[in-house]
């Protein structure tokens, strides 16, 4: 990965001119409303020439106060607040959610339940990642790449709306299992695209692959070390990108992750060009993750059978009444989650994304604290910027894999 | 019928994230800790150490840098807000462990004007971290180099994650083509947020229902709901806006000049009066034809 990269910027660490002592800093404002932004972030930014001394990103212009309406909210009400964090990867949102309350009811979720989270969450994190590489090349100032990708992106979404109705804000995954099962020409288109679009994907990435002008872009530029990225509070690709092998999915495994057979990239450099190509890499071990699954679903419920949980399929309210008066119950009151916090993380496609959750023993959550990763990042990018050129922040920003949906919340 | 495992694809089991074992941890803190640590449990394979709120950065420090613990990553601070409780707020710090692959809750306890000691010495991510806890609770952090506000609005006022705060808040916000610019004015809503308690349904609420206290109180288990002695009145009632909130020109609503002054009429009669009209038309109406002219609408505006 990194022995083609050529070693061209020049950073100016310090800052000034010698003789050119009457310019003092000036400060500029980015955003909110920037296209490289990846959405309403404001920066301050205090330049020296074009050497950015000081960062002050400005967040929470997209707070819709998510915390406090979930606390008034039953819990299945709560899940399509979670597609709406990062509205990029949904479902990957909603895991962490449906994780911490089944380990606060000690809930069980039947195989093919749980391997159908975990094939839509590889989608979700496919989907994300076309996304932000394809961002990522333009802010850098390729255009064909992303047009490519968003190709794919686009493929993904439509096996999104045939798993949920939805193509975005999927409100799939449900504590106890899934909402409906996949359609069974579902997975068997699913098997072919990953066997025939994926060379679309291969030929955007080999044009910035390799690629002199997105090297004298990234390389270099960005660099944080490994007890820095640790203390900075690092996590997914960010932290692999400095060379620690840390993976959620592979060191605490959740679901069937434990079943897979998967690489964890990690990076060498810790520049922006490793963060682009730990991300490339982890699209094709998600497709091969998705490949696993395919071929290892067993057949079976995609439900819990804990019927005071996880309401009841539409036919069987037919002819059952418990199962109406169950459908009845859940849909109005919802179900009561035992008393206690848990604390529950899992690998989305931006990192660990974490939800501290306290139960009081009713049917709503007393509580949800939702860890963002790009909190931590962000907060990062004062450090991470310092001695740069100002062309530079697009590269860092993009290379973070910054959404605000879920850094506001 | 948790947990049931068929060979035909029924099996169940556990989705929660396996880390490796807790097995000593609480012995191992309890040690390293001495009296800083209040209390220490494990509910849900997880652990929680309640520890002193003024040597909260030593606890930090002594998890991260023990052998054994190595706590070395400050993954999220969560603030709550319990107001019974005599020192409402807690802070919980969530560490995890990259060479033990290990989580823990560190949690402090304080109240509204108690500064909890920041963690920026030993975290720079605790920065921003505190920053929220503080802008969304107004807990303080002694030390901070930088506590403002990140969250919400530039000039916001409250701490909008306090269970006292209401969820809709108390201002809102709109552009005024009027005034070129946003306006905030008292949150006035055209219906109150609808609430709903699920939690009691047979044995009746604890507090008044709107429209409750005009009924006689009567004695306990009686049909009819008396106010419990520590009811409290709903809160929910609406105070009106101090400022109407109203579009600014009529030409913005859309409204023109009244349809049809016939029509106005015809509204405005008494019901009787207009009844009597009503029965004179149907008297008119075996003819086919109008009468003339007069009758026919100018406007076509109905009343």
């Amino acid at each position: 990965m990194t022995d083609t990269r050529t070693r061209t910027v020049e950073v100016n660490v310090g800052g000034g001119t010698a003789g050119d002592d009457a310019v003092s800093n000036y400060t500029i404002n980015f955003g909110p409303q920037h296209p490289a932004a990846h959405g309403v972030l404001r920066l301050i930014m205090e330049l020296d020439g074009e050497i950015v001394e000081r960062v002050d990103p400005h967040v929470g212009l997209l707070h819709r106060g998510t915390e406090k309406l979930i606390e008034y909210k039953t819990y299945a009400q709560a899940i399509p607040y979670f597609d709406r964090l990062d509205y990029c990867s949904p479902m990957c949102m909603e895991h962490s959610f449906v994780l911490a309350i089944e380990k606060l009811l000690g809930l069980e979720v039947p195989l093919r339940a749980q391997y159908i989270r975990v094939l839509m969450a590889e989608l979700t994190r496919i989907s994300n990642h076309m996304l932000n590489l394809g961002s990522h090349i333009m802010d850098v100032g390729a255009m064909t790449p992303n047009l490519w990708l968003f190709e794919v992106r686009e493929d993904t979404l439509q096996f999104y709306e045939r798993a949920s109705g939805a193509r975005m804000h999927a409100n799939y995954f449900r504590a106890g299992g899934v909402r409906y099962d996949l359609p069974e020409k579902m997975l068997v288109d699913l098997g072919e695209w990953l066997d025939t679009r994926f060379k679309l994907f291969e030929d955007a990435i080999s044009l910035v692959a390799d690629n002199r002008i997105f090297k004298q872009r990234n390389v270099d530029i960005g660099v944080v070390n490994k007890d820095d990225a640790i203390a900075w509070g690092f996590s997914g690709p960010m932290i692999r990108a400095a060379g620690l092998p840390w993976d959620l999915r592979r060191s605490q495994p959740y679901e069937v992750y434990d079943r897979m057979e998967f690489d964890v990239p990690v990076g060498t450099a810790s520049d922006c060009y490793d963060r682009f190509m730990v991300r490339v890499e982890e699209v094709r071990q998600s497709a091969r993750i998705m490949r696993q699954c395919l071929k290892e679903m067993p057949k079976g419920p995609v439900g819990s059978e804990d019927q005071k949980v996880f309401p009841p399929s539409r036919s069987t309210m037919k002819t059952s009444m418990e199962a109406l008066i169950h459908h009845f119950k859940l849909y109005t009151e919802g179900y009561h989650v035992p008393a206690g916090e848990v604390y529950v993380a899992t690998e989305s496609p931006k990192g660990e994304f974490g939800v501290y959750l306290v139960a009081d023993g009713t049917n709503r959550p007393y509580r949800c604290k939702i860890r963002p990763t790009g909190f931590s990042h962000l907060q990062a990018m004062d450090f991470m910027m310092k001695g740069h050129m100002l062309a530079d922040v697009t590269a860092v920003l993009s290379a973070i894999d910054i959404v605000f949906g879920e850094v506001d919340r | 019928m948790r947990g049931r495992s068929n060979a035909d694809g029924r099996e169940a089991r556990s989705t929660r994230p396996q880390t490796a074992s807790d097995e000593g941890v609480i012995d191992a803190a309890t040690n390293a800790l001495g009296p800083i640590l209040l209390d220490a449990k494990d509910h849900v394979g997880e652990i929680t150490l309640t520890v002193h709120r003024e040597s909260v950065v030593d606890a930090l420090r002594t998890l991260r840098d023990t052998p054994g613990l190595e706590y070395q990553q400050l993954m999220e601070i969560a603030g709550c807000d319990y107001p019974e409780r005599p020192e409402r707020f807690e802070v919980n710090y969530q560490l995890l462990s990259l060479t033990k692959n290990r989580r823990i809750r560190v949690k402090v306890l304080t109240d509204e004007s108690s500064p909890v000691p920041s963690a920026t010495a030993v975290w720079p991510v605790a920065n921003w971290l505190e920053r929220e806890v503080y802008d969304l609770y107004g807990v303080l952090f002694a030390g901070h180099p930088d506590l403002r506000r990140i969250i919400t609005d530039y000039g916001f006022d409250g701490f909008p994650l306090r269970k006292d705060f209401p969820l809709t808040g108390h201002v809102e916000l709109r552009y005024s083509e009027a005034e070129k610019r946003v306006v905030y004015e008292p949150v006035d809503l055209p219906q109150d947020f609808r609430t709903f308690d699920f939690l009691m349904p047979w044995q009746g609420t604890e507090y008044v229902l709107p429209g409750d206290e005009k009924a006689k109180p009567v004695g306990a288990g009686a049909p009819s709901p008396g106010p419990t002695p520590s009811g409290t009145a709903p809160t929910n009632a609406k105070t009106p806006a101090e400022t109407p909130k109203t579009t600014d020109t009529p030409a913005q609503t859309g409204a023109g000049k009244p349809a049809d002054v016939q029509a106005t009429k015809e509204a405005r009669k008494p019901r009787a009066v207009k009844a009597k009209s009503e029965v004179s038309k149907a008297s008119d109406t075996p003819d086919p034809k109008p009468k003339g002219t007069t009758r026919r609408r100018p406007g076509g505006g109905a009343g």
